[in-house]
């Protein structure tokens, strides 16, 4: 084999693993077609927080009496989820007091997950279900994946001394592991605001209602493309961003942001890695020089300053 | 010097100021590890990271890149000239490096997991993940780099040679892995495009850590070498201090030029997103300030002393150099950060308590090794390797 030769094949390999890699994410990004979702169409939500209830009691989180519940003063801050509160409902008043909109904040549960793409000990998986579900086993408690979310969703135990854990919304993967079983705040919710089922389908049906009532929903499936895509979406009557939802975050997906540069860096340091292994055999060539020849030793020397000057 | 002379040799004003500070800081810590991050920090939900990784990571990491400048320069470019440098920027990165891990385990939730990325589970797609790898392998190179000098101090002759040569190839090592992960504390952010405020996110962010590594490196070592030649008078005096100032020029010759590139690159940084409208708002000011006064000021001040062969102004503009990086790093993770949340993040005491008190045992941990070993001078038992 000449060097043409070599450089072909080289080339060849290198470039077919590329485009395998590539492959392999596209597969990756639409695995999870067939998973979970829910759509939550805010204009049925009435703020009864039942659904807070229900999340609380199923994840065993501290709770309150389900009439505590409908103390509207909590709707006077915009609230975020916690260690021990895995979702929460807001409201917003986008066009004047009397016309509240209510809208339910939890893991969005994204299908290119950043939590996922941040952590280092891998401690995120996004089920076939559509889930993003937490390991706390290997969990070491650094909160990058805190800081990756778009959607500020992780929380973290600060007040677990030893055994502190990130916590967020399960998807109540055990139920939806059930057949015909679905999420504790989906079964709870006493209007139409919360659907669950095949992703596919939901989209299809979103669609469907803003086509039919296009004067009741802004035309825009919130979760549909955002950040490349989520499990949970959210249909609204006005625009998302008066409601709570960045609509500033894009359709790419967050792990992409990270992806090029831990490739050129593993590229980078391949490359860059020979030409200084050559200089290292010169430095130690050099200083071979001067100890292994003692007679040698002001010879040494003159190099070295050669080596200034030059 | 018997036992008691040695205990009173050790009454002085920075051992006092020191002791003060461990006396407060070393409860401080036992109340972090006991009663965990809750109640020893300011941080929440939305400020999950503090000072601890703003300034203890970040800024210790940063300037602890003398060692990659001058391991590159000595060793790999054949600048045996610097000689004088490199002990010393050795110690201060492998100190550095040693005592950001440390400052890191206050602030991982479960510090006992430490070497879990390395052992338990391996998170691939993470820039976190390349830097603990790197933090561990780079402390590994830095730790031969600078062994002759611990051999040399325990007069093993044998090992002392061994580890000399083994060095380069550790330079060789640690300068492909420190800019990795220079640039990948950058890339951390990458992550956050909805956080930072978008005058500090820039895709470049990667490239932008490393260039201002490489400054921080030069400047820092110049830094350095003027507190401790001011410390440890005794072992410097008999140096040739023109030589000394010279390179010392010459460092701040490269530090100039680094500048200049820094601030062309992140002029283009701007200009790609076109977010000129927002230099006339509260955080344009303030990177309007990082840039002219933190970067292009001593751009000029450091080829004003090359010019005029001026050694106190290009020591002192190093000084400025590096606080103006020590701005950046946390302008980007701290006051750039989460710009838009409602909930902004400033430190409680106690967090301020353990980045002083983990900074004062490196400094006192530097000392320690300079008072006993050949860092600053010639061993004068052992042919220098030069």
């Amino acid at each position: 084999m000449d060097r043409r030769e070599f450089l072909k094949r080289a080339a060849c390999i290198s470039g077919a693993a590329m485009i395998g890699r590539r492959e392999a994410f596209a597969k990756e990004a639409n695995g999870h077609s067939e998973g979970y979702g829910i759509l939550v169409d805010t204009t049925f939500c009435i703020g009864c927080r039942r659904c807070e209830w229900a999340c609380n009691e199923w994840n065993k989180n501290p709770n309150k009496r389900i009439k505590d519940f409908e103390d509207k003063k909590v709707f006077e801050t915009v609230r975020r989820t916690h260690a021990a509160t895995f979702t929460v409902v807001n409201r917003f008043n986008p066009d004047g007091d009397n016309m509240p909109v209510y809208v339910k904040k939890q893991c969005m549960h994204c299908d290119n997950p950043a939590c996922l793409s941040a952590c280092f000990v891998d401690a995120f998986r996004k089920t076939e279900k559509g889930a993003v579900l937490y390991n706390p086993d290997v969990c070491v408690g650094c909160r990058y994946c805190m800081v990756a979310c778009p959607f500020d969703i992780p929380a973290y135990e600060y007040n677990e001394p030893f055994t502190p854990k990130v916590t967020k919304c399960t998807f109540c993967f055990d139920r939806i592991s059930e057949e015909g079983k679905v999420p504790a705040c989906v079964e709870i919710c006493p209007t139409e605001t919360l659907i669950f089922g095949r992703r596919e389908d939901l989209l299809t049906l979103a669609h469907e209602r803003i086509r039919n009532n296009p004067r009741r929903y802004i035309n825009h499936v919130y979760g549909e493309h955002e950040v490349g895509g989520t499990s949970w979406m959210y249909l609204s009557s006005v625009p998302f961003e008066k409601i709570g939802l960045r609509t500033d975050l894009g359709r790419k997906p967050i792990p992409d942001m990270s992806k090029g540069f831990l490739f050129m860096t593993k590229v980078f340091e391949v490359i860059a890695a020979w030409p200084l292994v050559f200089a290292a055999f010169y430095a130690l060539s050099k200083i071979k020089d001067r100890y292994h020849k003692p007679g040698t030793l002001t010879k040494g020397k003159k190099t070295d300053e050669n080596t200034i000057k030059s | 010097m018997s036992f008691r002379e040695y205990i009173r040799s050790n009454f002085t004003i920075s051992n006092a100021l020191a002791a003060i500070i461990l006396a407060v800081a070393i409860p401080v810590m036992f109340y972090r590890l006991v009663y965990g991050l809750g109640p020893s920090t300011n941080l929440t939900d939305a400020n999950p990271w503090g000072i601890w990784i703003g300034v203890d990571i970040l800024c210790g990491i940063v300037l602890a890149a003398g060692g990659l400048v001058m391991g590159t320069m000595y060793y790999l470019l054949g600048m045996k000239q610097y000689h004088r440098f490199i002990r010393p920027a050795i110690l201060t990165s492998l100190l550095g490096y040693v005592f950001a891990v440390i400052a890191l385990m206050f602030d991982l939730g479960r510090y006992y997991r430490l070497p879990y990325p390395m052992v338990v589970s391996f998170g691939m797609s993470s820039i976190m993940f390349l830097i603990a790898w790197h933090f561990a392998l780079y402390i590994v190179a830095l730790f031969v780099e600078w062994s002759p000098a611990l051999f040399e101090w325990l007069n093993l002759r044998k090992l002392r040679e061994f580890f000399s040569k083994l060095a380069v190839w550790a330079t060789v090592f640690g300068v492909i892995i420190a800019g990795g992960h220079q640039s990948a504390l950058g890339a951390l952010y990458l992550v956050a495009p909805g956080k930072l405020h978008p005058l500090w996110y820039s895709e470049l962010l990667p490239v932008f850590f490393l260039v201002s590594a490489i400054i921080a490196g030069l400047s820092i070592v110049i830094v350095e070498s003027m507190l401790t030649h001011k410390v440890f008078k005794k072992q410097v005096e008999h140096f040739d201090h023109t030589e000394f100032d010279t390179l010392t020029i010459n460092l701040g010759k490269g530090a100039s030029a680094g500048l200049v590139v820094y601030f062309a690159l992140k002029m283009f940084g701007l200009a790609h997103s076109d977010k000129w409208d927002l230099l006339n708002t509260g955080y344009g000011y303030l990177f309007m300030f990082e840039m002219l006064v933190f970067v292009l000021l001593p751009a000029f001040l450091f080829a004003y002393g090359v010019r005029y062969k001026n050694v106190g102004i290009t020591r002192w503009t190093a000084v400025i150099t590096v606080i103006g990086i020590v701005i950046n790093r946390i302008n980007t993770s701290l006051i750039a950060f989460n710009w838009n949340a409602p909930e902004r993040y400033y430190p409680l005491w106690t967090e301020v308590a353990i980045t002083v008190g983990v900074i004062t045992m490196g400094v006192l941990t530097f000392r320690w090794i300079v008072n006993r070993m050949a860092i600053l001078y010639d061993h004068p038992d052992y042919e220098s390797m030069h």
